[in-house]
């Protein structure tokens, strides 16, 4: 068998046609392809740039544990049954250590493993900080390109540094269970400001109520911009709760062919392009060989010859040297 | 710090999971902590799969090897799944069984195609360098 380069110029316009007829493989393929940069992924990217748009793209976020894939099993559930057709892209960490990873989100969507309508992708963090993976954007827009209504981002579960995903989704769903002090600390301490839905999960447990009302009281104290909040209960496990979320998230649909539905959407591209020139400057200053030209500025930063932000701007400098040494 | 997924490549990507009927998965989540600690990408399923959704797994997940641990007759299953595989257009894809099999059934399992039979007490250098050289192959033909 003659096997043709799978990164020419051939086989990313039959892989693109492929992916756009809403064949499986492809998308499975393609998506492989745009998240480890294989070649040929930014010609894929380029080609599907007039088949995107239709997805309606929601983030899910919340501290470990508080139920982000049970309620993304009962959200696709009822969004099924509404008859619309939902990709979700879940993500956990990679070891720091090791480089691996174990990706156990979809054990709790298990029953949806045989629906021709749904797909389901794990995905690694990679060493990425901020909740997603680093080339989430081009992933999101694979997955777009296949045609869901939906498509549902769950980040790995910090709590805290997933802001991210505010300028990736059209809406971001931010998770709380009740009665854990600790949950309402890391809401204040940063992702209270990217929800867009606030669900307190959990419901059938203790105190949701007064959950919520301490919700509704913190979102009172903040500005005007906050105040189209929606606070919901629900009980991800049995469903309960359900019907009323996936009102508010097919308004939220209905809404993006508002202007202001349309400007929050076009954001994802500058976060995307930022956290890749981030991440490449974090890489090399952090695996820098000895004695390398960034190895010294580190020892030079260590001996307080140089200031932070004056070595800083050395470094990205002498980062942007090494891609034009062309290594 | 080793972080191979950032060099272009990816690291690579295994479904450990158990079909049939029996639902110890003990075993599977030693074996997925072997692989996550050997730098590789492991999607755990849990118990009680189906051909079908395996197959479906497979796909979605774009996996280099599969992982199937069996402490009763669930191998007996297996011929089926390979089966499965090469219809969907995954036939690159290499299946490993590791768990209790017969001596006599171990040659069902390679001639339906399977790429290794791990029996109990396999070191963990034994698991991690065949699944891991199994992957790089399957890459490489997919
Ligand atoms: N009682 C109760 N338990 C729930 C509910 N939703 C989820 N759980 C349980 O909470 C546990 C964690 O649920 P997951 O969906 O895995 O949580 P997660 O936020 O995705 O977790 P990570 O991905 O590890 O951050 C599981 O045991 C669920 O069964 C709920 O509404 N009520
Ligand atoms: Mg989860």
């Amino acid at each position: 068998m003659t096997r043709i380069d799978p990164g020419s110029a051939e086989a990313v316009a039959v892989l693109v046609s492929r992916l756009l007829s809403g064949e499986t493989r492809a998308l499975a393929k393609a998506i492989t392809k745009v998240e480890c940069g294989e070649a040929g992924a930014a010609a894929l990217l380029a080609a599907i740039q007039p088949h995107l748009g239709h997805a309606t793209v929601l983030g899910i976020t919340g501290p470990p544990g508080v139920g982000k894939s049970t309620l993304i099993d009962a959200l696709i559930a009822e969004l099924r049954c509404r008859g619309k057709r939902v990709g979700v892209l879940a993500v956990d960490p990679s070891s720091p250590v090791s480089g691996g990873a174990i990706l156990g989100d979809r054990v709790r969507m298990a029953r949806h493993t045989g629906d021709a309508g749904v797909f389901v992708r794990s995905l690694a963090s990679r060493g990425h900080l901020g909740g997603l993976f680093r080339t989430a954007w081009g992933v999101i827009q694979v997955m777009d390109a296949a045609g869901p209504d939906y498509i549902l981002l769950e980040t790995v579960g910090t709590g805290q540094s997933e802001v991210e995903i505010c300028d990736y989704a059209h809406a971001n769903l931010v998770l709380c269970a009740p009665g854990l002090g600790d949950d309402i600390q890391a809401i204040k301490s940063g992702i209270l400001e990217i929800a867009d839905i606030l669900v307190v999960n959990k419901a059938d447990q203790p105190n949701a109520a007064t959950t919520v009302s301490q919700l509704q009281g913190m979102l009172g104290l903040r500005s005007a911009a906050a105040s189209g909040v929606s606070v919901v209960t629900t009980t991800a496990s049995t469903g309960e709760g359900l019907p009323a979320l996936a009102d508010l998230i097919e308004a939220i649909a209905r809404d993006r062919t508002t202007p202001a539905g349309r400007r929050r959407g076009s954001r994802g591209a500058r976060r995307a392009l930022a956290n890749a020139a981030g991440d490449r400057v974090r890489e090399r200053a952090l695996q820098a060989e000895d004695s390398s030209p960034i190895d010294a500025l580190c020892e030079r930063f260590a001996r307080g010859e140089i200031a932070l932000d004056a070595a800083a701007a050395e470094l990205v400098r002498l980062v942007a040297d090494g891609e034009d040494g062309g290594e | 710090m080793s972080s191979p997924g950032l060099q272009g490549g990816r690291p690579a990507k295994v479904l450990v999971t158990k079909i049939g009927f029996d639902g110890h998965d003990r075993g599977s989540r030693i074996v997925a902590a072997f692989l996550r600690d050997a730098g590789m990408e492991v999607v755990y399923t849990g118990p009680w799969q189906t051909v079908e959704n395996v197959v479906n797994l497979a796909l979605q997940e774009d996996v280099d090897v599969i992982g199937i641990s069996s402490l009763a007759t669930d191998h007996l299953i297996v011929p089926k799944l390979m089966e499965a595989l090469k219809t969907a257009g995954l036939g690159h894809i290499a299946v490993v069984v590791g768990g209790i099999v017969p001596d006599s059934e171990v040659g069902l399992l390679t001639d339906a195609g399977v790429a290794y039979v791990f029996h109990p007490g396999a070191s963990r250098d034994q698991i991690v360098n065949t699944i891991s050289g199994l992957a790089a192959n399957a890459r490489a033909s997919a």
